[in-house]
């Protein structure tokens, strides 16, 4: 081979490779505004709440005091509308992936609903919490009480499980599924004994997902009416008497993190701003800890299952 | 075949995957506890007519059966619409192109098939998976391993516990579908063996694009072409005489 020929070839790839080094460029500098905006943020945050974050802010109500002010009200609300969410969303979500997924025929009405459930996922919070102030405050009289709220976000996040189940569903392989009804099974034989446990990991992240974006949802509980001062617990979920546990909890009012933060921002008094970032820290932890969660599980079936 | 007891008579079969014919007009009848091979091209028909064996085409829309596969020795039409293919599924078994163990312990796969049947007591259930895994020849290999996910086999294993999962549930007739495509030439030695072993107590109809495992496993060859049965006989004749061109040419490698 000439000699100039190769030193042609050389030229011309150093000339081609130097777009490989500009959009290396490019990418980290783009990836670099979301994560430095983010850490900026999150750091900013943390700095303005540090002096407030301890024990004392969990134990305490909202009070006139800042210094005395507290959360307490705010983190049980939260955590009791999202047990509420997830009871709910869950059965309802993955019932519809199943029915989807496995028994529904393919046709035009089943397209309709797929479509529209995709659409679901895209209806601004803000709709759901209009919808459910007329159907469950109003309606069916549930009040305004963690029930509400909490069917509230479960019909939000419904689209997101049922999306997020249908596809650890569908990845489960046709060939598992042919070796369960090969040997007999049934179509419920094979999604109980089969395709459920093992789409479990995908479902279980699917779902923590959409309870980690309900978490923060403030629009559509402010609409069913989430009093923004409330310095009392919801009545205890155990009781004395047989059979020990009650529901009375379900119909009490309520107030959540995200709430507890915009009624703090909005007084004037700058030591409310400082509880206000303090709150806001321990909901991102909260959101970051979920978040962690599903990727644990997730990390932990694929381990298990190899397909 | 005059002189073989019949396990199942094919009649007339017609395949249809929505309006495209895959099968036309298939006669054959399938010796009881002999090997019946499925020889042909890829896109012949073969697995499509095997799957016809279990109703498999149930699974998915569109699909339709014309004719008839009569099961003795109650001479049921087992390709009727009348008939559940779940119940096809409890008297006829089969074993896949790739291992598809369950992500399940060894245990727990050769166990479903009886669990489907209703059988829950532990004993009985212990009895059933030591037999099925000595049948299938992985006894040895699986004993002490009961416990442990079956992806933890190799291919070979795995392949034979797929096996073993179909030979728990004491079927009539065992579908193989191109069962050795998947492994290396010693794994695929041992499911030879095994079928030859397998065959003093069940009927077997194997689907296989070798044509050296068709002669070395089967008493029967089956040869077909776009959906069509070209030529049916003893193993041996249709590997020394064949009375079509088209055999000829394919198992003397002229195509396919």
């Amino acid at each position: 081979m000439p000699e100039q020929s190769i030193d042609h070839i050389r030229r011309m790839i150093a000339r081609h490779k130097l777009w490989d080094h500009i959009f290396a460029i490019v990418g980290i500098l783009s990836l670099m505004v979301g994560i430095l905006t983010l850490l900026a943020l999150f750091t900013e945050l943390a700095i303005e709440g540090a002096p407030r974050i301890g024990w004392k802010l969990f134990t305490s109500f909202p009070s006139r005091h800042p210094e005395k002010a507290g959360i307490l009200s705010a983190w049980v609300g939260t955590t009791l509308i999202m047990l509420v969410t997830a009871a709910s969303a869950v059965p309802l979500g993955v019932a519809s992936a199943v029915y989807l997924e496995e028994y529904a025929r393919k046709n035009w009405l089943t397209a309709i609903i797929e479509i529209n459930v995709t659409n679901l996922a895209g209806v601004p919070s803000i709709v759901y919490g209009l919808l459910a102030l007329g159907l469950f405050v109003y309606k069916l009289d549930f009040g305004q009480s963690i029930l509400s709220a909490g069917l509230t976000l479960a019909l939000l996040i419904l689209p997101i499980v049922i999306v997020s189940a249908r596809e650890a569903i569908r990845a489960v392989p046709g060939s598992i599924r042919e070796a369960a009804y090969a040997l007999g099974a049934t179509k419920w034989q094979t999604v109980r004994d089969h395709v459920l446990p093992y789409s479990l990991g995908g479902i279980l992240t699917g779902t923590i997902m959409g309870l980690s974006r309900a978490i923060g949802e403030t629009a559509p509980v402010i609409t069913i009416g989430a009093l923004t001062f409330i310095a009392f617990l919801p009545q205890s979920p155990f009781s004395d008497v047989f059979p020990f546990v009650s529901f009375r909890w379900l119909m009490d009012p309520f107030t959540v993190m995200p709430i507890q933060m915009f009624n703090w921002t909005s007084r004037p008094e700058a030591a409310f701003q400082h509880n206000a970032a303090a709150a806001g820290v321990i909901l991102l932890v909260m959101t970051l800890i979920m978040n962690g969660i599903a990727i644990y599980i997730r990390y932990r079936f694929r381990k298990r299952i190899k397909w | 075949m005059v002189d073989e007891k019949i396990k199942a008579e094919v009649r007339n079969l017609n395949f249809y995957y929505g309006s495209v014919k895959a099968l036309k007009d298939i006669n054959l009848n399938i010796a009881e506890k002999k090997v019946t091979a499925l020889i042909g091209p890829s896109g012949c028909g073969k697995t499509t007519y095997l799957r016809c064996f279990n109703r498999m085409h149930d699974l998915y829309p569109n699909n339709r059966y014309e004719g008839e596969i009569i099961l003795h020795p109650d001479a049921l039409n087992i390709a009727g619409p009348d008939i559940d293919p779940i119940e096809v599924r409890m008297r006829i078994s089969m074993v896949f192109q790739r291992p598809n163990p369950f992500p399940k312990s060894i245990y727990e796969n050769v166990a479903y098939g009886p669990k489907v049947r209703g059988i829950r007591r532990r004993s009985e259930l212990d009895e059933r998976v030591e037999k099925s895994l000595r049948g299938a020849a992985i006894w040895e290999e699986a004993k002490d391993r009961l416990h442990d996910l079956a992806f933890n086999l190799s291919g070979g294993q795995q392949q034979r516990l797929c096996i073993a999962r179909a030979l728990a549930t004491d079927p009539e007739i065992l579908l193989f579908d191109e069962p050795t495509s998947a492994l290396d030439p010693i794994a695929t030695a041992k499911i030879e063996e095994l079928i030859l072993e397998l065959k003093k107590e069940v009927t077997i109809l194997i689907v296989t694009h070798n044509m050296q495992q068709a002669a070395r496993v089967s008493d029967y060859t089956a040869f077909m072409y776009i959906g069509e049965l070209i030529e049916f006989d003893k193993t041996e004749k249709v590997f020394t005489v064949p009375s079509h061109k088209l055999t000829e040419d394919y198992i003397t490698g002229r195509f396919g």
